[in-house]
């Protein structure tokens, strides 16, 4: 592929993106595919480049450089207390909310496998909650966010081991309406 | 055969739910293995039944089905029938010479009497001392097309009664959850209901969405449920019969732990619509809802005493989840349990009031039984992840999830720990056992 061609087209696909990004507000379940970091400073295309640290724009939440892609919160065992390295992630998806109105979050929680799986019901919930008052005392509106636990239900991982409930020990951020 | 016009008029007429109104025979049957015998089992020999040149041949070996349920007790050794010398139908047609040389203390016997419509009759039968020679007992129960499945289970009661001095369980049911796919996007949760025996295993719901939870109405024919099939949680009741369904309770949160309380009436449940799990009583009725608890802490699974006075909840408001009981009114709040950092979710025995448990801490959860007289917690199962505990209608074993690699089996054991099996599923995993109650 010559220069130009290649020019041509992601300098396209850049546009068509970005007409996307504003159009599909309600669409979250497909990500969409990356930008393309353009391999040249100097190319044009980055009149239009994204802010990652701009989390009000709704085209970080598929931007793999911004903090807004990240919506997994993940906890100690039989714990529901946000550890600190997770601020960040809940400060950027509450500056969202608060910048845009009309979004709408689920927050999921779920639990590893141990223990009986009505308590971890309740564990997934409470993990939900302290993500929703972070959010909360970060500016974003309850009336944004709905908490809906699994318990240990939904495990993205299956295996008994400490690796693996690490993993399902977790709150995931799922928009609903963008 | 019968047609099924005749079959389903010989059902109405005798009142004897052939099965459920559900959506299908579920496709694999629980396989029962005994992991751990009992020395000492009592020898017993259970003759073929007679039905003779009868018109009417049971659609289930009889025979074979009482002597697999008192071999799963535990308490029972039966002779192979390829080691009978004479298959007595009667107590005067035993030879008690032959029985004693075979080693057998107790000899069960039946024969068919057919009804005048050669469809319908009675099965008469017999447990016999071999030692003393007496008949213990001579009975006879109704029987038809559809029936021998159960009566059977029900004489296997008999004799477990007769000589375990304890009402039998055979007669009665499991429900369980299976997972088909898991993990993949076929995944599939089915709520099953098979006799206890695993046999006849029929689905009661399917979706695509969690299944959890199940909880018998104590007629045997209700089930609690919670379902995720709306992508939040709610609970459901259905009949198994009927397959007709009613949504309990679908408020904001948590809807989980339905119980049954011991009259029928009421359910109690963990609900979250107030801010947190608490557990709250809703009389079926009228729908009134009363809260028993009002705690930051997550208070859950809900079981009654055998009195409905109090209810027993899982509750972390010390830190980690113990075991708690309130009043039926929600006073009295006191701890239950102190030992081990881990104590949840309560099946009460509806025979004697014992309590079992999932009892652990960082890396095994087992399941226990407290006997609160005493204050003993004796540590019944040896996995790692052993959970849902529910006790058999007779108090006698305690039925529950274990896991083995990725896969869910269900397990029971004895109360004294002394036996043990397994209920694997061919394939698939399975979950959350809720042993019913009697079936009269």
């Amino acid at each position: 592929m010559n220069f130009a061609l290649k020019f041509f087209l992601v300098s396209a696909l850049a546009i068509l993106l970005g007409a996307c990004a504003t159009d599909t507000r309600d669409v979250p379940a497909e990500p969409e595919p990356q930008p393309q970091e353009p391999s040249e400073p100097s190319e044009p295309v980055e009149v239009d480049r994204v802010n990652p640290v701009d989390f009000a724009d709704s085209r970080n939440l598929d931007n793999p450089e911004s903090t807004l892609s990240q919506r997994e919160i993940y906890f100690e065992f039989d714990r529901s207390d946000v550890r600190a390295e997770y601020l960040p992630i809940i400060r950027a998806h509450a500056q969202y909310l608060k910048a845009n109105p009309s979004a709408r979050m689920l927050l999921e929680g779920h639990a590893d496998e141990r223990g009986s799986r009505e308590y971890n019901l309740g564990l997934g919930e409470r993990r939900g909650n302290s993500v929703l008052d972070l959010m909360q005392a970060e500016g974003a509106s309850a009336s944004q966010i709905e908490v809906v636990s699994y318990g240990e239900e939904r495990p993205v991982c299956r295996q008994s081991s400490e690796s693996c409930w690490e993993r399902n020990r977790r709150v995931e951020i799922v928009y609903t309406a963008r | 055969m019968f047609s099924k016009e005749k079959l389903i008029s010989y059902l109405a007429t005798t009142a004897i739910s052939l099965w459920l109104a559900a959506s299908g025979p579920a496709s694999a049957q629980l396989q029962i293995e005994i992991v751990d015998g009992v020395e000492g089992a009592l020898p017993v020999a259970v003759v073929p039944f007679d039905f003779g040149n009868a018109e009417m041949q049971p659609e289930t070996s009889m025979h074979e089905v009482i002597a697999a349920d008192l071999q799963r007790s535990g308490l029972f050794d039966p002779l192979p029938v390829s080691d009978m010398i004479d298959r007595p139908t009667r107590p005067p047609e035993i030879s008690f010479g032959t029985w004693r040389l075979l080693e057998v203390d107790y000899v069960a016997m039946g024969r068919w009497i057919p009804g005048s419509d050669g469809v319908s009759g009675e099965i008469e039968y017999h447990l016999v001392a071999v030692n003393s020679g007496r008949t213990l007992f001579s009975r006879a129960i109704a029987a038809g097309p559809g029936a021998f499945r159960l009566r059977a289970h029900q004489i296997a009661d008999a004799i477990y009664e007769e000589l375990a001095g304890a009402p039998g369980a055979f007669a009665s049911r499991i429900a369980y959850v299976r997972v088909a796919g898991a993990g993949t996007e076929d995944e599939q949760f089915e709520l099953i209901v098979a006799d206890s025996d695993g046999h006849n295993p029929q689905t009661v719901v399917r979706h695509s969405q969690p299944i959890m939870s199940p909880a018998w109405g104590p007629e045997g024919r209700r089930l609690a449920y919670v379902t995720f099939a709306t992508g939040r949680s709610n609970i459901v009741i259905q009949d198994i019969f009927t397959g007709q369904r009613e949504i309990v309770s679908e408020s904001r949160g948590i809807n989980g732990a339905p119980a049954f309380s011991p009259d029928g009436r009421m359910l109690a449940m963990s609900l979250s619509r107030s801010g947190n799990s608490e557990i709250w009583v809703r009389t079926l009725e009228s729908g009134r809802m009363e809260r028993l608890t009002d705690h930051w802490a997550i208070d859950t699974e809900p079981a009654w005493s055998r009195d409905g006075r109090r209810i027993f909840f899982t509750s972390d408001r010390a830190g980690r989840p113990q075991i708690y009981q309130v009043r039926r009114d929600g006073t009295g709040i006191e701890r239950v349990t102190n030992e081990g950092a881990y104590n949840s979710r309560v099946s009460v025995d509806p025979y004697s009031g014992l309590l079992a448990m999932v009892h652990g801490g960082q890396a095994n959860f087992r399941i226990a039984v407290l006997d609160r007289e005493s204050g003993r917690l004796r540590v019944l199962s040896p996995g790692r992840m052993d959970e849902s505990p529910s006790f058999a209608p007779n108090g006698r074993m305690v039925l529950y999830a274990a896991r083995e690699g990725e896969r869910g089996v269900l397990a029971a054991v004895s109360v004294d720990g002394r036996f043990r099996q397994r209920l694997v599923l061919a394939d698939g995993d399975v979950r959350e056992p809720a042993w019913s109650p009697l079936i009269q």
